[in-house]
């Protein structure tokens, strides 16, 4: 193009354009497979949902699940600990949510969060720190007894991840 | 690299190959008759060093590799395999692991080098960003060979590593599954990780001829930081170089030596040596010690999108120094103030990589963010100001006048002798 002087673009820039576009549309179709090979594949996607049998879950206790390869907490909540979880204004929280937010109508004393600090991944140690919840132990994040962060670097709450009562005794994740 | 005639071989068909592909040519004229600066010090011995290192990593991995296993399930139990049943297995891994540790030893070096004498400053910048270049390949080439043996410390510092991407803003989530092949880290994540450990060490060795293209487009820096003026002012490569480097590389390699064979597990985690457990995360994580001084940057800052800029933008920076240093006087010999300054950033950077051994608690915290301003403060503040500001030394018309004794004829031993200055 870079050729040509005349002040109206010629048949030949239109040429050149067309083929950059459409040799710029084959480079993106052949390098797309190559980037998506990368994404979880079918058989990871195929591994996305547990059952958990809550009966032998004492109150107080905290149990660890596997679910997608990351751990996932079911915390058997004391009535203390609903208590402190609810007393709290949103206003002092880093990632306002309300617990009732936080779990299932009716199963209020089951708290299910992914146990994946929100900060960069490590894995929070139960009934520890000062909110009486979580603490991460690589960079000091703090959780309540809702999973809420309480204290940063962790910028949000510990995930709820989708999940459903199939009794009063048996949740199914994923 | 001057014209091919100067290289005759006497052989006959050396002389018919040389016609055709001059690498005798190349050879001679970088490493044999290559002028360099008459005055170079030890401290310019560390490029042949981490080339020599570099050879080091590739043989020694290429070998283990032989052995090894990247699969989550059987990774683990390979390296124990390579360490109690492959003949001389435990070697190669030592060899392998604690010469990772001394390529850092050597690149950081090489590095605070470069920043005493002004190397990054025209006409470098291209040869120093294509350094910066290699130190970041090197990063991620340690990096993704620390997971492979997929003990608890591969696995947290695997996970812990590449979530620094998940607060990239909406993206994030979908970046991090995507690196990790999953949900969590897992065998898709060490399965990739060990095809980029096999590859990067050989971009690395490509961006290396780069670099010595370039390096010897521009010619060496020295001591002084003044240009080559006359032939007076430099000394063959061989023997002067050649063998003050294979020298340096000798007394290195004894330092090398004494890990493998003595402590060969001084510089690792005890922890590495208990499989990968998703379910638990060891109760103090930390880096290898190459990259505490970034660990603490990270977290010293209480926020996690801007913590994880500070990390990248402290080795960004370094890309930018050539224009960030408004000083036309290379070497810190010259400039009383900046050489405080540099001193300063050496103990801070020291200090930022013990604080990042530390639990990120009371002082510690404090004592990383005041480190982690002055290492920005250093590139972004003083650096350019001090440019401006500072009266420099009076600098010696050449090489040779600073070096030689005066009249300034080359005695024999002048070569030699000019390392004194250093
Ligand atoms: C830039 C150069 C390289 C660096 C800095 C480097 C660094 C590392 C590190 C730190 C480890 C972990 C060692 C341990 O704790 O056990 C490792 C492991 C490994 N590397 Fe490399 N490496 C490099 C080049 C290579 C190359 C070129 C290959 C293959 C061709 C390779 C193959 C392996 C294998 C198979 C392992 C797993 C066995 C083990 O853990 O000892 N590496 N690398
Ligand atoms: S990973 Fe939990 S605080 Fe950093």
């Amino acid at each position: 193009m870079a050729a040509t002087d005349t002040a109206e673009p010629s048949r030949r820039d239109f040429l050149y354009i067309a083929t950059a576009a459409v040799g710029a549309v084959g480079a993106a179709a052949t390098v797309w497979p190559l980037i998506s090979q990368m994404n979880p594949d079918a058989s990871v996607l195929a591994l996305a949902l547990a059952e958990v049998d809550l009966a032998p879950i004492a109150e107080g206790q905290i149990v660890t699940v596997k679910w997608r390869g990351k751990p996932v907490f079911i915390a058997h909540r004391t009535k203390k600990e609903i208590e402190e979880a609810r007393a709290v204004p949103l206003a002092q929280l880093i990632d306002p949510q309300s617990d009732e937010a936080r779990v299932k109508k009716g199963h209020e004393q089951w708290l299910v969060v992914v146990g994946i600090c929100t900060h960069l991944g490590c894995v929070p140690l139960g009934h520890q720190g000062s909110y009486g919840g979580w603490f991460c132990p690589c960079h000091g994040s703090e959780y309540d007894t809702s999973g809420r962060v309480r204290r940063s670097p962790a910028p949000y709450n510990l995930e709820v991840p989708p999940y459903e009562f199939a009794s009063d005794t048996l949740v199914r994740i994923g | 690299m001057s014209g091919h005639s100067s290289y005759q071989p006497q052989n006959r068909l050396l002389r018919w190959f040389e016609a055709r592909l001059p690498v005798g040519w190349l050879i001679h004229s970088s490493f044999v008759a290559y002028p360099t600066p008459r005055n170079l010090n030890y401290w310019w011995t560390f490029g042949g060093i981490l080339s020599f290192m570099l050879t080091v990593q590739i043989v020694t991995g290429v070998v283990l590799t032989m052995h090894f296993t990247p699969t989550a399930t059987q990774a683990f139990d390979s390296v124990e395999h390579i360490m109690r049943d492959v003949n001389y297995g435990w070697l190669l891994r030592y060899l392998h692991a604690n010469g990772g540790s001394m390529f850092f030893l050597a690149v950081y070096i090489h590095m605070f080098r470069g920043l005493y004498y002004g190397s990054y400053k025209e006409p470098r910048e291209v040869l120093w960003i294509l350094g910066v270049i290699i130190f970041f390949l090197m990063m991620a080439s340690a990096f993704m060979g620390y997971v492979l043996p997929w003990g608890q410390m591969s696995f947290w510092a695997a996970t812990v590593i590449t979530n620094l991407f998940s607060a990239i803003p909406i993206f994030g989530k979908g970046i991090t599954e995507w690196l990790w092949g999953g949900y969590a880290v897992d065998n898709p994540t060490l399965q990739r990780f060990f095809s980029l450990h096999y590859l990067l060490p050989f971009m690395i060795a490509g961006v290396v001829v780069l670099h010595v293209w370039a390096l010897h487009v521009v010619g060496q820096n020295n001591p002084t930081g003044i240009d080559v003026k006359s032939d007076k002012d430099t000394v063959p490569f061989t023997p002067y170089a050649t063998a003050k480097d294979g020298f340096a590389l000798v007394c290195f390699l004894i330092l090398l030596a004494w890990f493998v064979f003595y402590i060969p597990n001084y510089l690792s985690h005890p922890d590495n040596y208990i499989p990968a457990n998703p379910l638990q995360t060891p109760p103090h994580i930390v880096p290898e010690w190459y990259f505490l001084p970034y660990y603490a940057i990270l977290r010293a800052i209480p926020s996690k999108l801007i913590g994880v800029i500070a990390l990248f933008a402290s080795i960004a920076v370094l890309a930018f120094l050539p224009w960030l240093d408004t000083s036309k006087v290379r070497s810190a010999r010259y400039r009383p103030l900046f050489r405080q300054f540099f001193w300063i950033f050496v103990i801070c950077c020291i200090g930022l990589g013990y604080l990042g051994s530390k639990q990120p608690e009371g002082l510690y915290v404090i004592a990383a963010r005041i480190l982690t301003a002055y290492y920005f403060l250093y590139f972004l503040v003083i650096l350019p100001v001090l440019g401006l500001i500072e009266r420099p030394k009076a600098v010696p018309a050449s090489i040779s006048e600073a070096v030689l004794p005066k009249g300034g004829a080359p005695v024999a031993a002048g070569a030699a002798a000019p390392d004194r200055n250093g």
